[in-house]
């Protein structure tokens, strides 16, 4: 039995249909994240899990239980928000013992408790500064701490780590997998943040305009995303639409507009449409002056491409180029910069010649 | 360098120009009436004593000088009837407030938690009474609560009472006048905080397991204090001299200090001593106002 499990859920704000029939099983020690853009009823997920809001259709079931008429103080599920509601009037410690003080703890107990949650984040030292003293990153493991005090069956995270800034996030989306494989309770994650998605979390619930699209690993959603959107949304992807010409050898031929015959492998479970879109994942696009090594001809088809570099962003660890094929289109590439001194690195208005196996390509029908 | 002068000057007077005001429609007419409250009354215009007059040379300013005492504060001190008014007025001042928030504390918080496109017209509907004049809604109160006034009759059609109750000249009828008047003073800084406080503490609190009371006793109210600390400082400072209400609506057995200071000014023709009347209530409402600020201070250093 999952921990938690979402029945065609829909929630409206008037004729606004904020969420739109989602299903979905969360299992206990789950590290979980639902991803989307704002306004995809990713929050409003999260808050009718935590009480806050009710939904219209379906049921929610914790541990087999419909919850839909307990209220939020009643639930066993604490909550991180997203600008962290610290209470601004209350010590640190009193923020992280207020939970517990509502449970009837014992005052040694609670004194033991926040000690030992004071400890897990790290936060010695700053018991008694009032949150207005804090710095961001402080204020975060003082919401941290107060939600996980309760040791809920399921935290959940509405954005926990927007308000930090890029170094600290990456450090602190570590520490949130190490804590929660430590304490091995369920988390459940949003964001609007793929890399963080990906980063934490064990499975991945893509949401947009209310619905959930697909419900994956973080590699199959890059590398199998259901959709041209989901393909958009997660990471980047040259898209090229096409009829589907032949079939053979599990091998389909399709005539795209802007990059010609493409050879790609057919999907394991078919296709039904013949008007598709092509997606390749701009780090599977190889560059060259002067095409593939024969020794890949040999055991492949070779998808072959050619035009003009007419953009190139050094990143540091990757270099991505955009190329202008013949036909007009753009097609981008990313190598890895796997040299410090790279000879071989390409230049403006230099004509190459980009390639990619039919394996790297993805069949998308809608 | 002219360049900076031009600017600087019209800067510098803008700086000093409240103090200017303060000094010309505060400090000085104060200083006035300390004179005239260490004068004695006498028949005469005008009517006390001394007079300081300049061109009579420095000599006759000693002199007048020498004449000035403590004597009506000392009468203040000693005559029940002034120590009376002033603690009444206090009474009715703290009763007055303490009603007041209780009423305006559930109003403030009931429009603060509307959705924000009707909050303005629910702040409207609470000021709009206030256009029209305050003494023509006081004598609108005389009207409703006399012998044959509309709640008289409404009581008696109901069968609630059988014969008509006298309303007017009470110590509720001044109590009703009071807290009607100065509910928007109360309202207004209350909405002002609640309105400003983020939902997500309150949720918050309700996810780590504080029922609906709790929530707002642990956070919402504390949060609320320094609104709380405005609105009663608002009512409260106003109420302690209020004049024209309790003169209206109250009986006149028991008087508060403002009606004093006008009986002993108007009636009695005793400026001095309704000077000095009026430097004790001065000295009575600014001690409040020191605690206000010490509080906000103290809030200001706990926020950094």
């Amino acid at each position: 039995m999952p921990l938690l499990r979402i029945e065609r859920v829909v929630k409206r704000f008037g004729t606004f249909r904020a969420v739109d029939g989602v299903s979905l099983d969360i299992h206990a020690g789950e590290f979980f994240a639902l991803l989307g853009p704002s306004g995809c009823g990713k929050t409003t997920l999260l808050r009718m899990l935590a009480g806050f809001e009710g939904p219209d259709e379906g049921r929610i079931l914790l541990n087999g239980k419909d919850i839909a008429n307990v209220l939020p103080h009643e639930r066993p599920v604490n909550m991180m928000f997203q600008n962290y509601a610290l209470f601004p009037h209350l010590s640190v410690r009193d923020n992280i013992a207020f939970g517990l003080k509502r449970a009837g703890m014992a005052r040694s107990e609670i004194d033991a408790r926040v000690a030992e949650m004071v400890a897990l984040v790290k936060l010695e030292g700053l018991e008694k500064r009032k949150p207005d003293n804090l710095s961001g990153g402080q204020k975060q493991r003082v919401a941290l701490a107060r939600s996980l005090a309760r040791r809920p069956q399921m935290l959940l995270l509405d954005e926990p780590l927007a308000a930090l800034d890029k170094k600290l996030r990456e450090s602190t989306q570590f520490e949130l997998m190490e804590l929660q494989r430590r304490l091995g309770l369920t988390f459940v994650i949003v964001t609007h943040d793929q890399e963080e998605a990906m980063t934490v979390a064990g499975r991945i619930g893509v949401m947009d305009s209310g619905r959930l699209d697909q419900v994956a690993s973080p590699r199959e959603l890059y590398e199998a995303p259901h959709s041209r959107w989901i393909a958009e949304f997660v990471g980047d992807v040259n898209l090229f639409d096409g009829e589907i010409e032949a079939r053979e050898h599990h091998r389909l031929t399709i005539a795209t507009r802007d990059a010609g015959m493409l050879v790609v492998a057919e999907p394991r479970q078919g296709v039904r449409k013949t008007t598709v879109s092509v997606a390749i994942r701009p780090e599977k696009v190889k560059l060259s002056r002067l095409g593939p090594a024969p020794d890949a001809i040999a055991s492949q088809p070779i998808n072959r491409l050619e035009g003009i570099i007419t953009d190139v962003s050094y990143l540091g660890a990757l270099t991505t180029y955009k190329v202008r094929l013949d036909s007009g289109a753009i097609l981008r590439s990313s190598m890895a910069n796997t040299a410090r001194i790279d000879i071989d690195a390409y230049n403006l208005s230099q004509r190459v010649v980009a390639w990619f196996t039919p394996d790297d390509c993805l069949v998308l029908e809608q | 360098m002219s360049g900076r002068r031009i600017f600087a000057r019209p800067a510098r007077l803008g700086a000093i120009a409240p103090y200017l005001w303060m000094l010309l429609f505060f400090l000085v007419p104060f200083g006035f009436v300390l004179k005239i409250s260490l004068s004695q009354t006498a028949i005469a215009q005008p009517p006390y004593l001394p007079v300081f007059d300049l061109t009579q040379g420095a000599a006759a300013f000693k002199t007048a000088l020498t004449a000035l005492s403590l004597d009506n504060f000392r009468l203040l001190v000693s005559d029940n009837l002034y120590v009376f008014s002033y603690l009444r007025s206090l009474v009715v001042a703290v009763v007055a407030t303490a009603i007041l928030l209780v009423i305006g504390y559930p109003i403030a918080y009931g429009i603060a938690r509307l959705p924000p496109r009707w909050q303005p017209i629910a702040m409207m509907l609470v000021i709009v009474p206030f256009w029209t004049s305050f003494l023509i809604r006081i004598y609108a109160w005389i009207n409703i609560l006399q012998h044959d006034g509309l709640l008289n009759q409404m009581l008696l059609s109901l069968h609630l009472v059988s014969v008509p109750v006298v309303w007017l000249s009470s110590d509720s009828a001044m109590y009703l006048g009071i807290v009607y008047s100065y509910l928007p003073f109360m309202i207004l800084p209350l909405f002002a905080t609640l309105a400003k406080m983020e939902p997500a503490l309150e949720e918050a609190a309700s996810d780590l397991g504080a029922p609906p009371l709790k929530v707002f006793w642990l956070i919402t109210f504390p949060l609320s204090l320094p609104g709380v600390a405005a609105g009663v400082l608002l009512c409260f400072i106003p109420i302690v001299g209020e004049f024209v209400i309790p003169d209206l609506l109250a009986g006149s057995n028991s008087l508060m200090i403002g009606q004093t200071l006008w009986l002993e000014f108007f009636t009695n023709k005793d400026w001095p001593v309704a000077s000095a009347a009026a430097i004790v209530l001065l000295l009575l409402l600014v001690a409040p106002l020191v605690v206000y600020d010490r509080l906000q201070r103290a809030q200001l250093e706990g926020a950094r």
